[in-house]
């Protein structure tokens, strides 16, 4: 990686331009070119050195049910859960993690309602409780992972 | 876990959920904006023209497409428009989910000032399941080592002093599935 490629991701963490030629507005400011910024955003990408990139949506403001969601799980069950819950379209990460409560997981629903539903599914088909924690609150945070 | 600690979990769980979180005003999207959503989840296309590209998958004049961009920024059904990094791809290779017990009537103040630190990149205020958890503040810390999340958190505890009455940090040791949100 280098300078150029951190300008970018430093640059894109912000707010790519709502205009005909997104990425020669980038460029322009990053003083090189449309044809490298386009080069470098794909190679990122497909390095996995960004997750994504696009519209990050507002699941609520969709009309959607989103929650943290975490388990309690022991370990010779783990992995069979791990793969009920991964299978499910809802879930969208996943990660183990060091505590009694041991897997934690996003539930992505499209109506708030919807989450009931889903959790109780998960019961049901795991056999274990989910400990549900949607936010109460959001507290304002800045992008601010500079590279 | 027995029957009876189950049920207790259960029972729980359903104190958790009478809390119910703030409402966020959710935005009608008419067919075109759900089009738009539908083909941008994924991400926008890397090509020179990608908002008309979009524009084409979906039938709709470029302007028009930008113009239901814009005001989806501008409701916040969109927060912005940019790239995710991966922080383990970047370094940062500890993640811990730091959680703190806070005085209820203090959380939102200190919540705010928790999120505005440099080390921390979400920050939520979510029910607490007593006694299994007592945790109503959620701040993730990223470090390219857990001494380094450790020192971070340290620089929270400061920050909440005596309205808080315990933390923990939740090191994530594997990731079990990494997709992106699919609301519609």
């Amino acid at each position: 990686m280098d300078a150029l490629d951190r300008a970018i991701i430093n640059r894109l963490q912000g707010g790519f331009p709502l205009c005909e030629r997104p990425y020669a507005a980038v460029a322009e400011q990053l003083g090189s070119s449309e044809d490298e910024v386009l080069a470098r955003v794909e190679r990122l990408l497909r390095d996995r050195v960004l997750t994504r990139f696009g519209p990050m949506f507002h699941a609520e403001r969709l009309g959607g049910g989103l929650s943290l969601v975490a388990m309690k799980i022991p370990p010779g069950d783990f992995e069979r859960v791990a793969e009920i819950v991964n299978a499910m379209p809802e879930v969208a990460h996943n990660y183990a993690r060091e505590h009694a409560l041991n897997m934690w997981f996003v539930l992505a629903t499209e109506t708030p309602e919807g989450q009931r539903e889903a959790l109780d599914r998960i019961e049901r088909e795991t056999g274990f409780p989910v400990y549900a924690m949607p936010k109460i609150r959001e507290y304002f945070v800045e992008l601010k992972l500079h590279v | 876990m027995s029957e009876r600690d189950r049920q207790d979990c259960l029972a729980e769980r359903e104190n958790g959920r009478k809390k119910e979180p703030m409402p966020s005003p959710a935005f009608p999207l008419d067919p075109l904006d759900r089009l738009i959503v539908l083909a941008t989840q994924d991400g926008l296309p890397r090509v020179a023209r990608p908002y008309h590209a979009i524009a084409e998958q979906v039938g709709a004049a470029p302007a028009e497409v930008m113009a239901r961009l814009q005001r989806m920024l501008e409701n916040g059904v969109i927060r912005r428009i940019g790239a995710v990094p991966n922080h383990y791809a970047l370094g940062y290779k500890a993640n811990g989910m730091t959680v703190w017990d806070v005085a209820d009537e203090r959380v939102d103040a200190l919540g705010e000032r928790v999120g505005q630190l440099e080390s921390v990149s979400h920050c939520y205020r979510r029910p607490r399941y007593l006694p299994d958890w007592p945790y109503n503040l959620f701040a993730m810390v990223h470090g390219h080592d857990r001494a380094e999340v450790e020192s971070k958190a340290r620089q929270i505890e400061e920050m909440l002093g005596n309205s808080c009455q315990g933390h923990e940090i939740l090191y994530s040791t594997r990731i079990l599935k990494k997709t992106g949100l699919r609301i519609i």
